[in-house]
Parts: C-alpha cells; structure tokens; sequence
C-alpha cells in the first residue's frame, strides 16, 4: 500500500485475550458475574490470601483445548502453571498465574475469507492464564479496587505477524469471535469486554531502494473491532510520518506500548512502567502439572462443531444462499443446526432457506428471539417448505401457515396441526385442478374486456395486462389457484381469443 | 571472595517488590543473598546430562476440580483486613493507568 507518497508494507501481529464460558473462576469455585457487587465473588484463592492453594478447573481447559483444536494448533502433551510476577493492586497475589515455557498449545492457523481471498495467518501459541481485578477511577484522590474479576480464565492467542492491514485485523478479529462464539467456549459478547485485542505493529517502508523498518509499538487493550481497526490504520499512518521526520528504524529496546484514545481516534503514548518487564517468571508450586493425552483431545474433537467459515460456504452451495445472506442462518448455532435437522428431515433446501430468510427470521426478531428459539419442531419446518416446493400452497401461504402454526403454539402449548393440515384447514391449499381454474380465468376475462383487448392488441401493454388478469384470477380464488397453471390457461384463452374464437 | 550478588541488583529487586531499604539493608542483604545463592551453588556440581529438568517436585498431574460454585465470601468478610475501604471497593492510592494490563 501507499502511504505520504511511499510504498509500505504493514506487519501486524495480534495478542488476543479471550474470556472463557466457565460458570466459575479458574483456580476456585467462585461465580462468575458480570455486575455484581465489588468484591462479593471473591474467596481466599482469588484474594490471594496467605495458605489459599488454587485448583484448575477442568471445563477452562476443555475450552481452551477444544479452541486449539479448531485452530488447528498443536495441543501440549505435558503442560504446567508459571508465575508471572508484578506488583498492582488489582493483581491481589503480586503474580499473575500464567503459562510461559510449555503452552497448553502452540503453532496453528486461521484462515478467513476476505476480498475474495483467503488470508492465512499463522499462530504462535495459545495459553490458559488468570485474569486481573479491576481498578476504579471515579473517586477523587483514590482508586477503588473490585477483585470480582480477578482468577476469571483467560485464553491467550498469540498471532505471527501476517496481518498485513486494518482491515485484514478487523476481519481476522470478527471471525475470531464468531469462531469461539461458535465453540460455545466463549460468549464472546464484546460489550461485556470478552475479547480484548493487542496489536503489534510496524511498518515496512521501501525508500532508497532499501527496506526501513519503523519500531514496534504494541497498542494496549482495545476492546471493540471498530478500536482495533482505528487504532491499525492510525498507527500505521503516524509510524510512516514519523519515520519521514526521524528517521529511526526499529531497534533492540525501542518498541513501545501505547494506548487508543477512543474519542479523539488517536493512539497516545503509555507511560512506560519501570522495569515492568522484569516477570522473573518461575514454575508456579502451588500447581502440579498438566498432561492432556490423545483420547482426551479426540474426545473434545467428537464435539467440535462444523467451524462457521466451512458451513457458510457450505450453505451457500448446499442451500443456494446468496453470499451475503449465509451469515444470517449461520451465525446462531442453534438456526444453523435446526435448518439442518428441517433438510435432513426430507424439506426442500432452498425453499428451507427462504423461508429461514424471510418469515421465520421476522417472527424471531419480533420476539427478540432466534429461529430456533421460536421452537418450531425441524420436522414442521421441513414439512412447510415442501408444501411450498411441491407447489401445493404459494409463498403467501406458507407465511400464514407459520404465523397459524406459531398462534396454535402460543394459545395450546407444545402440540400443533401439521403444516398440512393448518393449509387445509385455512383453505390455503392450492388448486391444481385445470376445469376449476379455467372457471376462474373465463369469468375474469368476460369481466375485464379493456384489459383483454390491451393484451391482445398492444404489444407495449402486453405484459402489464396479463399481470393484471393473473392477480385478478388469484384474487378470485382467494388465493387457491396455482398461479403458474393461472398463467398458462391465460396465456393460452388470449391466444383463442386473437384468433377469433 | 566476592559476592554473586552487587548492590545493584539489591536495589533492582528491591524495587520490582515495592521495599524501601536503607544503604545498610542494601550492603546487609546483598552479602545475605550471595551465601544463599552461594549455598545453592553446589547443585552445579550435579552432573544433569540427560536428566529432564524438573516441573514438580510432585509425581502427580492433572489436579482438577469440576466447574461447580462454591460459597464466595461476602464484601464485608472479604474486606475485614483491608487497611481502607470506601463501599465495598478495596481503597488504594490513586493508580494513574488504565490496569495492569494481565
């Protein structure tokens, strides 16, 4: 890319910190709980008080295992706990418990599809590590310290440097999280500070016929995909203009750390924390190790679900989905699984699909709830969409079908009519029988005399007029007769008509 | 013989653990630390070729523990030795930065 008239080359690699879906903490059994009161999750263990001994949790490894897995990373035979030690007031302990010299995971990769490509970007490693309390600003001449947070997991993700642009993080970012949103091993919800992201950034500049490298800066703690991309594409733009007035290249204890401003859109430069980076990193006494054997793994595998990228481009050939659409019937797990379980049950896919698309996504919506949370069994699902396929009710129908089948729920409970049966029973079912829909169609015509004669006679009115007559012949019929035989037997009676019969 | 351990490093360390020592403490400690580490160095006279290094004094792996709520304590118990609160929020000097970033 270009940037101030130069030819750049970014090199970015990301540092992710994902929240794992556990109900408690990593090393004690206290609940996890977004909003509760400061310090009432809280215990011995995650107050790091004197004898307390942790103890893992065995649903954070599975998690985290289950996304090495899906990222396609080695999973660590032998695996242990070190402590990474500094001192904060929202790290009660003065060491944080992490893993340094043999990750639960390493190597790996991520693929996602973005302007038409795949872009590959290799992983470092992945580690279980505790999250840290939270410091309180708002107080005049304190700070207030909530260590309900403190001892939460934490799924470190450590990227090579192979983004390559903003946009290219942004999107690594998205589907990331939909990934673990997916896995079920995360709920991901940024809002709620889920996924935090640290990029390391520098910037490759070819000038003078030589390759200039600008110092790394890590950005710290960005907690949206709007601030990562703001904070890529800003650093990228002030590491080349600042390169231009300085000239300083990239050299041993020159990277720095920054922050992102999110009202001004800038980044800022952090104050740098004396000597912080003296860990004095040791094997953690407190905590025997970790091996995960090969059936273990192959067992968390047997659960991995179809990873969201693989059933997008699935659904878009399989379901003959636009593109843009896929999204929407695979980011919610349950929807994508139950629009599945309705074709696996003998529906037509496409018309599963539409229907998916269009009615049964308003009515979820309406009710703040996904298609599958509407709880309409896979087997009426299905059974809906052939009615319509077959041709035995048109699309309309199909639609009070649903809003019947859905009213029938509400007002009994659990047990419905069929789709089948509901069509019948509002007489939505469509006539195929060519004598009844003839009826139809001559008594339209002999009623509508101007419209005929258009049709007949003036090619430039031809196909306003039949459009005209078919919606007066599916009016008649109150919406029963198959507008495709209605189409036909017009098509056929102006014919006779122009004829002279 | 000289120490394995200068002032220098007394201070370093002593800082990254947020004590205050006196140039006394500082000669004191430093001749204190260099015959701990002194003591422990005869463990290189241990010839380890092909010994793997060690992660656990303990032969045991895999302590784990199911993921069950225990009974946390109340804020008030959890704040009885805290030398200040202001609700139920440990009050600490003002912090200037945003976390400590773990």
């Amino acid at each position: 890319m270009r940037v101030n008239g130069l030819e750049v080359e970014p090199v970015i690699g990301l540092e992710v910190h994902v929240q794992l879906a556990t109900r408690t903490k990593l090393w004690c059994g206290c609940p996890l709980e977004f909003g509760a009161e400061p310090n009432s999750r809280v215990c011995p263990v995650c107050l790091g008080l004197p004898g307390a001994l942790p103890v893992l949790n065995r649903q954070a490894v599975e998690h985290a295992v289950r996304t090495a897995v899906a990222l396609n990373c080695q999973v660590a035979g032998f695996t242990k706990w070190d402590r990474k030690s500094y001192f904060y007031p929202d790290l009660p302990k003065n060491y944080q418990i992490s893993q340094y010299d043999l990750p639960l995971a390493s190597g790996g990769v991520f693929e996602f599809p973005i302007d038409h490509r795949f872009a590959r970007v290799r992983l470092i490693r992945a580690h279980l590590e505790e999250d840290a309390g939270k410091n309180v600003h708002d107080f005049p001449g304190f700070t207030g310290v909530d260590l309900n947070r403190t001892g939460t997991p934490l799924l470190e993700i450590v990227t090579e440097p192979d983004l390559h642009s903003a946009e290219e993080c942004r999107e690594f970012a998205v589907q990331l999280q939909r990934l673990v949103h997916y896995l079920g091993v995360s709920q991901a919800n940024m809002q709620m500070g889920h996924i935090r992201f640290e990029p390391n950034i520098n910037v490759i500049i070819h000038a003078d016929g030589r390759e200039h490298r600008t110092p790394i800066v890590e950005v710290k703690n960005l907690n949206s995909f709007r601030s990562l991309h703001g904070a890529v594409a800003y650093e990228i733009n002030r590491q080349v203009e600042a390169w231009q007035a300085d000239g300083v290249t990239a050299a041993s204890g020159n990277k720095s750390n920054r922050g992102w401003d999110d009202e001004r859109e800038v980044t800022v430069p952090q104050r740098e924390k004396e000597e912080a980076h003296d860990y004095r990193y040791f094997p953690d006494p407190d905590l025997v190790p970790l091996t995960i054997d090969a059936a273990w793994v192959a067992e968390l595998k047997e659960h991995t679900p179809e990873l969201p990228i693989c059933r997008t481009e699935r659904f878009i050939s399989e379901y003959k989905v636009p593109a843009k659409d896929a999204p929407a019937l695979v980011d919610d797990r349950a929807t994508a699984d139950l629009l599945d379980h309705a074709a696996e049950a003998g529906g037509d896919k496409a018309t599963l699909a539409k229907h998916f698309l269009s009615f049964w996504a308003r009515r979820a919506n309406e009710r703040g709830q996904t298609v599958a949370g509407l709880g309409v069994p896979a087997g009426h699902l299905a059974e809906l969409a052939t009615l319509q396929a077959s041709r035995k009710i048109n699309a309309t129908a199909a639609a009070q079908v649903a809003d019947a089948l859905l009213g029938r729920r509400d007002a009994a409970g659990a047990t419905t009519p069929s789709p089948a049966k509901l069509a019948k029973e509002l007489g939505l079912l469509q006539s195929r029988d060519e004598d009844q829909i003839a009826g139809w169609v001559n008594e339209v015509l002999t009623k509508n005399e101007k419209a005929v004669q258009d049709a007949i006679s003036n090619p430039k009115k031809l196909q306003a007029s039949r459009g005209f007559l078919v919606g007066q012949v599916m009016k008649l019929s109150g919406g029963q007769a198959d507008p495709k035989i209605v189409g036909e037997l017009i098509g056929k009676r102006l014919g006779e008509i122009a004829g002279g019969r | 013989m000289p120490g394995l351990i200068d002032e220098g490093q007394v201070r370093h360390i002593a800082k990254l653990a947020r004590l205050k020592l006196s140039d006394d403490e500082v000669r004191l400690f430093a001749g204190q630390l260099g015959d701990i580490l002194d003591h422990f160095k005869q463990l290189e006279t241990v010839n380890t070729t092909g010994v793997e290094p060690l992660a656990h004094p303990l032969p045991v792996t895999n302590v784990l523990r199911e993921d069950e709520p225990g009974e946390p304590f109340a804020p008030d118990r959890a704040l009885q030795n805290a030398p200040q609160r202001e609700g139920s929020f440990f009050k600490v000097p003002p912090v200037l930065d945003q976390g400590s970033g773990a």
